[in-house]
């Protein structure tokens, strides 16, 4: 039978795959974790964490532009944009990542409902990320609780 | 971090090497600042071209600058530019997100010395070191 640290190091495992497998994460995740060692133990929930607040600092930013009706600074919009397009690549965040793609072609368009259709749509992507980053960090601390080590997953 | 990624990763700690690191982005700073700690080169950060040529005339060098292209105040063509014409002869390697070829010449052409685009890994500042004789991969 298995222990609980088996069982959870075997959820933890097969959740990181399916965010790899659906699109959440990419490779540069898993570049972020080699950077995380004995002396930064938190380093991916830490990088993880400011790009949240970059996200909600962003989004704030491309709404208030959006919000200028009649008088939007497309460039303005653009350039939040591009930030959070460099943020969320740095840190593997697909969809999101791909996303501003898209958003960013609005912006040089001057595509105002394609704007705002983009903007709703980082904001819940960005959201299901944080909250599905969270439900693996969860697991992360059960599994050194429970005694046993976080398995190196390999995609 | 398991043994096999640590005996990857060379440790450049004896050389001395020094870096800037020039990012508005406070997620790409940390990134960079800990993939060049992770190589055992000592760096600083800051936050746009003016600042690092603030730096510059405060009387500091460095010995590889990883300058972003897209920053207030002052864009990495502006602040690379600048750089050179004061006589900084530090290695320069502009990192940005795709830019198209125009933009990639013209940052070239404002005194680069390399160019990798964002975001950037071991394996890609690995390459930045040796295109600019900082490192040799065996």
């Amino acid at each position: 039978m298995d222990t609980l640290v088996a069982q959870l190091q075997r959820q933890f495992r097969d959740y990181t795959i399916s965010l790899y497998h659906q699109g959440f994460l990419d490779d540069q995740f898993t570049e972020l974790k080699k950077l995380q060692d004995e002396c930064s133990p938190d380093f991916v929930a830490e990088v993880v964490s400011l790009f949240f607040e970059d996200c909600e600092k962003l989004i704030g930013n491309m709404a208030r532009a959006l919000d200028q009706t009649g008088n939007v600074d497309f460039n303005l919009v653009g350039s939040s944009v591009h930030q959070l397009k460099g943020s969320s690549s740095s840190v593997g965040a697909k969809r999101v990542k791909g996303l501003c793609i898209t958003f960013k072609e609005c912006c040089d368009s001057q595509n105002f409902e394609g704007c705002v259709r983009c903007l709703q749509q980082v904001d819940i992507e960005y959201k299901s990320l944080k909250a599905k980053l969270q439900d693996l960090f969860n697991l992360e601390q059960q599994i050194v609780q429970a005694g046993g080590r976080i398995p190196q997953v390999d995609i | 971090m398991t043994k096999e990624i640590a005996d990857e990763v060379p440790n450049l700690a004896e050389s001395k090497l020094t870096a800037l690191v020039v990012d508005d982005n406070f997620v790409n700073q940390t990134m960079h600042h800990k993939l060049l700690d992770r190589l055992g080169i000592r760096n600083d950060v800051v936050c746009n071209g003016q600042e690092a040529v603030d730096v510059h005339c405060s009387g500091r060098n460095y010995d590889l600058i990883l300058m972003d292209m897209e920053m207030p105040i002052l864009n990495g063509i502006q602040a690379t530019k600048r750089l050179r014409e004061m006589g900084i002869e530090s290695k320069i390697a502009g990192v940005t997100t795709r830019a198209n070829e125009g933009d990639k010449k013209e940052f070239m052409e404002a005194g680069l010395n390399d160019f990798q685009e964002k975001p950037l890994t071991i394996s890609k500042l690995l390459s930045i070191l040796h295109r600019l004789d900082f490192y040799v991969q065996t």
